[in-house]
């Protein structure tokens, strides 16, 4: 597709200048290490890849936030979005959750969605949490808005924190917001945010070597299936 | 009385089945214990299906399930009963269809038991199997089946050296028993470091009723199972060897924990394994495998205390000595117990059957089979305790 870059400056949204956030390892509940890093911009069509099956599973809500994912990580490939990132984890260099939001400005963050592929090894705590870890450990901002699409979610953000209801607008619509500041975010950190830093070199080479991705229906199985762990 | 055969056995997968309705998932099993009884279509004399279940009154808003049951199986005019005594629900329906076929009063009999729990949240779950505990010294203060289990696995620990090392290695033994039990809800085995050492486990296996931890509790869960029952001497054909219910018990505790002279002290577990002992004539040492009921990690340790395979303070300990895993002296739940297989309530009772009577018969593959297990024996726990059965199996040699 053919852009025109005089357009395009007009089109694009102002960034912020945004730190890496680094890489760590997590050891899951099974024994598995899962990589959690920062994904970039080019990763975003093959990411796109594990979150399309998704669209079509109504379980738990995955429709709703996938579908919301798809369009929000497009809109950061195609430069449509202000200061947005993706954070993402990998097992044996297989995608099984994504995470993003961006900078609502330098104190504000606005957190996004949250998409565990793998289930029941409480990745997508692990990765929310690295999400909250990069707004306000690395990008330095004072809150998160937050909102919750899935009962799950509702457990896991609001209550597990827990998280403070505001009437600030999130701009995922018309439900109710609620905030992570520095305080609620340090004081919960010692049980929920893990991981060891550095990577070991082999583990993130192989992570970064590739995004692999498991087949559209095992993603189904694994989300939507009859079995769980 | 006559001695009760166990002609056949049914159970479909456990776990979250979103596309079936509770009477589908009852009618499945019924119909796969059916067969395996080797009762076609066209003979199915079944006198009475006798049917456990906990909550289809308060989740799926139906109840009068057995008759549904017997309509949809075509088995009219089968008498047909519900049976609801909480998570020991499964128990009292293998407990009424033994009596049934033991007095003579019916020769053939289907049990079913079952629970549809993923139908709503995991909350909803917890406050419908808390509808057993007293409504007016229990409930109304907030307490769930999690919460007794937290308080009861503090006092043990306090009283007996039970550890939360010891709770794991029971999680790591079942979980790892349930990825080879193709019925099992759950198919993930758990890593020590994950769930216990690593500092990343508070996040991985944060507690949940201190000192239990999320990989202490059983899953939530849908599913079914069954069995045919049937006098042994009325057996003229064989269709698989039949197993016999060799002795039952059943005793009652006070509703409330805190009534309890001793809060760790199981009474109900202790007795009616009394009772099926003596009606058995076998004593704990005479069973080669047993179906523990391990809604929690601690329920397999103390049943397995209560009911004589060790002594007080030794369950732990022998879990992490590998004296309950396959070749050990007693091995405890080779299913993966409600750890793994999950915990449909209802079903629970007559799942754990359903697997004894599979090692009984050494349908097993070799990774789960109890070399030469000849009797078995199952605990289905109801309330905390208050409501327990017992049943002890034998192997029929010819």
């Amino acid at each position: 597709m053919a852009i025109d870059m005089e357009l395009e400056q007009v089109l694009r949204p102002h960034q912020y200048n945004m730190p890496p956030y680094p890489p760590k390892v997590i050891t899951l509940a099974n024994g598995k290490k899962m990589i959690v890093r920062q994904a970039e911009r080019e990763d975003v069509p093959t990411i796109l890849k594990s979150v399309h099956p998704c669209l079509f599973i109504e379980r738990d809500y995955y429709d709703i936030v996938s579908a919301r994912l798809y369009g929000e990580l497009l809109a950061w490939y195609r430069y449509r979005v202000k200061s947005e990132y993706c954070i993402i984890g990998q097992i044996e260099g297989y995608l099984v959750g994504i995470v993003n939001g961006r900078m609502e400005n330098e104190k504000v963050g606005m957190s996004y969605h949250t998409l565990a592929i793998d289930r029941g090894l409480r990745i997508g705590s692990h990765l929310f949490a690295a999400k909250m870890e990069y707004h306000l450990e690395y990008l330095g901002q004072e809150s998160v808005l937050i909102v919750a699409e899935s009962p799950i979610g509702f457990r896991r953000w609001m209550i597990e924190y827990p998280l403070e209801k505001t009437d600030i607008p999130h701009e995922m619509g018309g439900c109710e917001s609620y905030r992570l500041t520095r305080e609620i975010y340090f004081a919960a950190k010692p049980r929920l945010v893990v991981g060891d830093r550095p990577v070991p070199q082999d583990l993130l080479a192989e992570a970064e070597a590739e995004i692999k991705y498991a087949d559209d229906d095992t993603i189904r199985e694994r989300i939507a299936g009859m079995k769980g762990r | 009385m006559r001695e009760v055969a166990i002609i056949g056995v049914g159970i479909i997968p456990f776990g979250r089945r979103d596309e079936d309705s509770l009477m589908d998932m009852l009618a499945y099993a019924s119909l796969k214990a059916l067969d395996d009884a080797g009762l076609g279509e066209a003979e199915r004399p079944v006198d009475a299906v006798y049917v456990g279940n906990m909550g289809s009154g308060i989740i799926q808003h139906q109840t009068a399930i057995a008759s549904s049951l017997v309509d949809r199986l075509s088995l009219l005019p089968a008498a047909a009963e519900t049976v609801e005594n909480g998570p020991a629900s499964g128990g009292s329906a293998v407990k009424n269809g033994l009596l049934a076929v033991a007095s003579g009063y019916y020769d053939t009999v289907l049990v079913v038991g079952g629970e549809k729990m993923r139908e709503v949240t995991g909350w909803r779950a917890t406050d419908f199997v808390a509808t057993m505990t007293h409504p007016q010294s229990e409930y109304p203060y907030g307490i769930t089946l999690p919460g007794l289990a937290g308080m009861f696995t503090r006092l043990y620990m306090e009283k007996y050296g039970v550890t939360r090392e010891h709770l794991v290695y029971v999680a790591l033994k079942n979980q790892a028993m349930g990825t080879l039990n193709p019925y099992a809800h759950v198919e993930m085995a758990l890593s020590r470091e994950g769930i216990f050492e690593s500092p990343h486990a508070i996040v991985n296996n944060p507690p949940i009723a201190d000192p239990l931890h999320l990989y202490d509790a059983c899953p939530v869960s849908d599913g079914a199972a069954a069995l045919v029952l049937c006098p042994l001497e009325m057996l003229k054909k064989v269709n698989k060897l039949p197993v016999v219910i060799a002795g039952f018990g059943q005793a009652t505790d006070t509703h409330t924990l805190q009534e309890r002279e001793d809060p760790t002290d199981l009474k109900a577990v202790t007795l009616a394994a009394r009772q099926a002992f003596e009606r058995a004539k076998l004593k704990p040492s005479d069973i080669h495998v047993a179906e523990l009921h391990d809604a929690f990690t601690i329920l397999e340790i103390a049943e397995s205390e209560h009911i004589g395979f060790f002594k007080k303070g030794e369950g732990g300990k022998a879990v992490a000595a590998g004296k309950t895993s396959l070749g050990g002296q007693i091995p405890i739940n080779m299913s993966g117990g409600l750890k793994a297989r999950g915990h449909p309530v209802g079903a629970t009772g007559v799942a754990q059957i359903v697997d004894i009577v599979f090692q009984l018969r050494h349908e097993l593959s070799k990774e789960r089979q109890v070399k030469n297990a000849k009797n078995g024996l199952t605990i289905n726990f109801g309330g905390f305790g208050n409501n327990v059965l017992v049943f002890i199996l034998r192997r029929v040699e010819s």
